[in-house]
C-alpha cells in the first residue's frame, strides 16, 4: 500500500478550478518531486493535503495508509504524521518558538494517546535539532518566525519537521527566498530526515534544489494534474527545455 | 433648582434616593463627613444616573443598564465572614499582605496586620471617617464630576485607608481582597493610599463573588504617589458574571514617579473601570493596561481620563480585550496635554479580538493637546483572530481551541508584560489560560 495515494482529484479554490483530475501515488521511503510552472497547482496541493480550509474538494480522495485524509482536521493529520513545510511561514508575535515546539509536540502526543515529552528531554533533544540547522538558542525564545530572514524561516520549518517526526513530509517551494549557503544547510536538513519508514514530497518550480534533495522519483504537474513522471534526470530536461512542452498535455 | 430635576426617575434612581434617606443617619463619619454625602448626593439627584448622551458614558447607559436599586450590604456576620477564608487564593503564591473586605466592610481578625513594615500603616475608612481624620476629609473634599464617584463619595461605607511614609519600599505587595458573601447587595468601599517620597508599594485589589449573585458595587480609591515613587496596581474583577462593577481609580503622581497601573477583568455581568490619573509633577512614568476576557452578555467599559499637566512626562496604555458570545468590550481614552506639559510623550493602544460575529468592540480615543512640543499618538484595532495563523498552528498538531487559546495568550501576552512585578505578571497570566480552557 502507498503511504500516500491521491486519485482522480478536482478542487476548486474561490470559485477557480486548481486540480483538474490529479492522480498521485508516493510509496513509503520515497522522496518524490512534483515540478510545476507557476499556477500549475503546486500550492493547492500542499494545502489540500495539509487542510487548509477555503478549498473544495469536488471530486476524487486522498488516501494517507490508506484512510481518507481530506475530511481529517488538520490538527488530526499532523497527529498522523503530515506535516506541511510552509512556502511562506507566518510570524506568530508573542508566541516563543521553544513554546510553540513544545505546544505542538505534546499536543500531537495526547491526540495519538502517547505520553508527553518531560522537560528536559524536550530541552535536550530541541538543542540537538536545532545545532545541527544552525539555529541559535537565542533565536528559541524568540517569537515564531517574527524579524528572521527568509532562510531562518525556512529552516525553522525544517526544525520543526525534526522535533515532530513526521511520516508524510511535503516541502512547498522550500528553496524559495535561499541563498546559496542557507539551501545548503536546509537541504542537509531534509536530507537527515530521510528514513525507509518516512515520505517526502518536494514541491518546487526549480531544479537547483533537487539537486541538494536528490528525488527518487519526478511528478510533472501541469494545469492540474500530473503529466509525466520520470528519474531524477527528467528535473534537468526541464530545467533545459522549461515547461512549455508539457503546457498541451494536460489540456 | 426645581427646573433642574428631571421629572422622570427611574427605579433605580428612585431606589437609591429612597437607600440614601434611610442610611443618611447611620453612614460613618459625623457632621462634615455627612456634609460631603448630602452635596455627593445633591449633583447626582440633579442629574441622575448617566445616560447615553452624558458623552463620558456614552457606551455604557447606566440609566438602562441598571433596573433596581439593591438595598445597601449589611454588616457581615460570622457565616459571611468564614467565606473569605480562602479569598484572594488565585494569588497566594505572591505571599502579599492581605486585607479581607467581606461585603465591603474591614474585617481586621481575618486581615494580615502582624509585623508591619515600619512606615507602613493600616487603617479602615470606615474608623478614618469616624473619627474624621483630616487628610481622608481633604481628600474627599475634591469634588467629583462623575457620577460614579459622586455615588460612591454619598454612600461610602468602609475600605482600607494606608499610608506609606517616604523611603520605605515594601517587598511584600498589599492585598485588597473584596468578598460579597452576604444577601446580593449595593457596595461602597472606599479606599485611600498615600505613597510617600521614594517609596514602593504592589497594590492589589481583587474582586469575587459567587456566580449567579447580582450585587452592585461601587467601588472607589484614591491613590497619591508623591515624587520618586514607585507604584504597581492591579485590579483584578472575577465577580458573578450577572454583577453590576463599577470602579473608579483617582490618582495624583508627583515627579519622577513610576506608576503602573492594570485591570484585568473576567467577571461582571457589566463593569466599568474608570481611571482618572493626573500628573502633577515631572517627569514621571505612566503605564495603563487592561485586559477584558468577556463572553455571553457581558459588558466591559475601561474609561482612561490622563491628565499631562507638568513637563516631560511619559505615558504608555496598552489595552485589550477578547470578545466571546454577545459580550461588548468599550475603550473611551482621553489624553489631555495642558499648555504646559511639553516634552510629553503618551501613546496609548486599544485592541479587541472578535471571537464571534455577535460581539461588539467601541473604540474612543480623544486627544486634547495644547502643547506644542508633544509626541502623542493612539491606535484602536478590532478584529478576529488571523485564520491563516489558526491554520498554521493546527498543521503543526495544536487542535482547534487549543491554537485559538494560544493566539489569544499571545495578543493578550502584550499588555500584560506591562506589569514590572513578575509574580503578579505569572498569576495574571495564569488566571488568563484558566479562562480559555473553559471556553467551550
Amino acid at each position: 500500500m502507498s503511504l500516500l495515494e491521491i486519485k482522480n482529484l478536482h478542487v476548486e479554490v474561490g470559485g477557480r478550478k486548481i486540480l483538474n483530475g490529479l492522480n498521485l501515488s508516493v510509496e513509503k521511503g520515497q522522496v518524490a518531486a512534483i515540478m510545476g510552472p507557476n499556477g500549475s497547482g503546486k500550492s493547492t496541493l500542499s494545502y489540500v493535503l495539509a487542510g487548509k480550509p477555503g478549498y473544495t474538494v469536488l471530486e476524487g480522495e486522498a488516501l494517507y495508509n490508506g484512510e481518507s485524509l481530506l475530511t481529517m482536521p488538520p490538527d488530526e493529520r499532523a497527529a498522523k504524521g503530515v506535516f506541511l513545510a510552509f512556502q511562506y511561514p507566518l510570524e506568530i508575535p508573542g508566541v516563543a518558538s521553544m513554546t510553540f515546539l513544545r505546544t505542538a509536540l505534546n499536543a500531537q502526543k495526547k491526540t495519538r494517546g502517547e505520553p508527553e515529552l518531560s522537560t528536559p528531554e524536550f530541552l535536550k533533544r530541541v538543542r540537538e535539532v536545532a545545532g545541527k540547522l544552525g539555529i541559535e538558542p537565542e533565536m528559541l525564545r524568540r517569537s515564531v518566525n517574527v524579524g528572521f530572514s527568509g532562510g531562518e524561516k525556512k529552516r525553522n520549518e525544517v526544525l520543526q519537521m525534526a522535533m515532530l517526526e513526521p511520516r508524510l513530509c511535503i516541502l512547498d517551494e522550500t528553496d524559495s527566498g535561499l541563498d546559496i549557503d542557507a539551501l545548503r544547510i536546509v537541504s542537509e536538513g531534509v536530507n537527515n530526515l530521510r528514513s525507509s519508514d518516512r515520505a517526502m514530497v518536494v514541491i518546487t518550480h526549480y531544479q537547483r534544489l533537487l539537486d541538494y534533495i536528490v528525488p527518487d522519483v519526478v511528478h510533472v504537474l501541469s494545469k492540474g494534474r500530473i503529466v509525466k513522471t520520470g528519474g531524477k534526470e527528467l528535473a534537468h530536461e526541464l530545467e533545459a527545455h522549461g515547461y512549455a512542452q508539457f503546457a498541451g498535455e494536460a489540456a | 433648582m426645581n427646573a433642574e430635576l428631571r421629572q422622570v426617575k427611574t427605579a433605580a434612581e428612585q431606589g437609591l434616593a429612597d437607600a440614601f434617606a434611610a442610611a443618611r443617619g447611620s453612614l460613618p463619619g459625623a457632621a462634615a463627613v455627612a456634609a460631603l454625602r448630602e452635596a455627593a448626593f445633591g449633583r447626582f439627584v440633579a442629574k441622575g444616573l448617566p445616560h447615553r448622551r452624558v458623552e463620558e458614558w456614552k457606551y455604557t447607559d447606566l440609566r438602562a443598564l441598571m433596573r433596581e436599586a439593591k438595598p445597601i450590604a449589611a454588616p457581615p456576620g460570622v457565616p459571611e465572614k468564614a467565606q473569605a477564608k480562602d479569598a484572594g487564593g488565585m494569588l497566594g503564591s505572591l505571599e502579599a499582605r492581605r486585607l479581607i473586605f467581606v461585603d465591603g466592610a474591614f474585617v481586621a481578625e481575618m486581615s494580615d496586620l502582624t509585623a508591619l513594615e515600619p512606615g507602613l500603616t493600616i487603617g479602615s475608612m470606615a474608623d478614618a471617617l469616624a473619627a474624621g481624620e483630616p487628610l481622608v476629609l481633604e481628600q474627599l473634599s475634591r469634588p467629583a464630576d462623575d457620577m460614579a464617584l459622586a455615588l460612591n463619595t454619598a454612600f461610602m461605607g468602609d475600605g482600607a485607608v494606608i499610608a506609606v511614609r517616604e523611603g520605605v519600599a515594601l517587598a511584600r505587595p498589599i492585598h485588597l481582597v473584596f468578598l460579597h458573601a452576604g444577601k446580593p447587595a449595593a457596595i461602597y468601599p472606599r479606599s485611600m493610599v498615600d505613597v510617600g517620597r521614594a517609596s514602593r508599594l504592589a497594590l492589589i485589589e481583587s474582586h469575587e463573588s459567587a456566580d449567579g449573585r447580582d450585587d452592585q458595587v461601587n467601588a472607589a480609591i484614591d491613590l497619591v504617589v508623591a515624587d520618586d515613587a514607585h507604584v504597581d496596581y492591579v485590579k483584578i474583577g472575577a465577580e458573578s458574571s450577572k454583577a453590576l462593577h463599577i470602579a473608579s481609580l483617582t490618582a495624583l503622581i508627583g515627579a519622577n514617579a513610576r506608576f503602573n497601573a492594570f485591570v484585568f477583568t473576567t467577571g461582571g455581568a457589566v463593569t466599568r473601570n474608570q481611571f482618572f490619573i493626573r500628573c502633577g509633577g515631572d517627569n514621571s512614568t505612566i503605564r495603563l493596561g487592561g485586559v477584558s476576557l468577556l463572553k455571553g452578555r457581558q459588558h466591559a467599559d475601561t474609561t482612561v481620563v490622563l491628565d499631562h499637566a507638568t513637563v516631560g512626562c511619559q505615558s504608555r496604555e496598552v489595552f485589550k480585550a477578547v470578545l466571546d458570545g454577545a459580550s461588548r468590550g468599550v475603550f473611551q481614552g482621553r489624553i489631555i496635554v495642558q499648555p504646559k506639559a511639553q516634552k510629553t510623550d503618551a501613546r496609548m493602544m486599544s485592541q479587541a479580538l472578535l471571537m464571534s460575529e455577535d460581539a461588539e468592540a467601541d473604540n474612543k480615543p480623544e486627544l486634547e493637546i495644547y502643547a506644542d512640543d508633544v509626541q502623542c499618538g493612539h491606535g484602536a484595532t478590532a478584529g478576529a483572530l488571523d485564520e491563516n495563523l489558526k491554520f498554521y498552528l493546527m498543521a503543526r498538531g495544536l487542535p482547534e481551541r487549543d491554537a485559538e487559546a494560544l493566539l489569544i495568550q499571545a495578543f493578550i501576552g502584550e499588555a500584560v508584560e506591562g506589569i514590572e512585578h513578575a509574580g503578579l505578571r505569572d498569576a495574571l497570566m495564569d488566571e488568563a489560560v484558566r479562562w480559555l480552557g473553559a471556553r467551550v
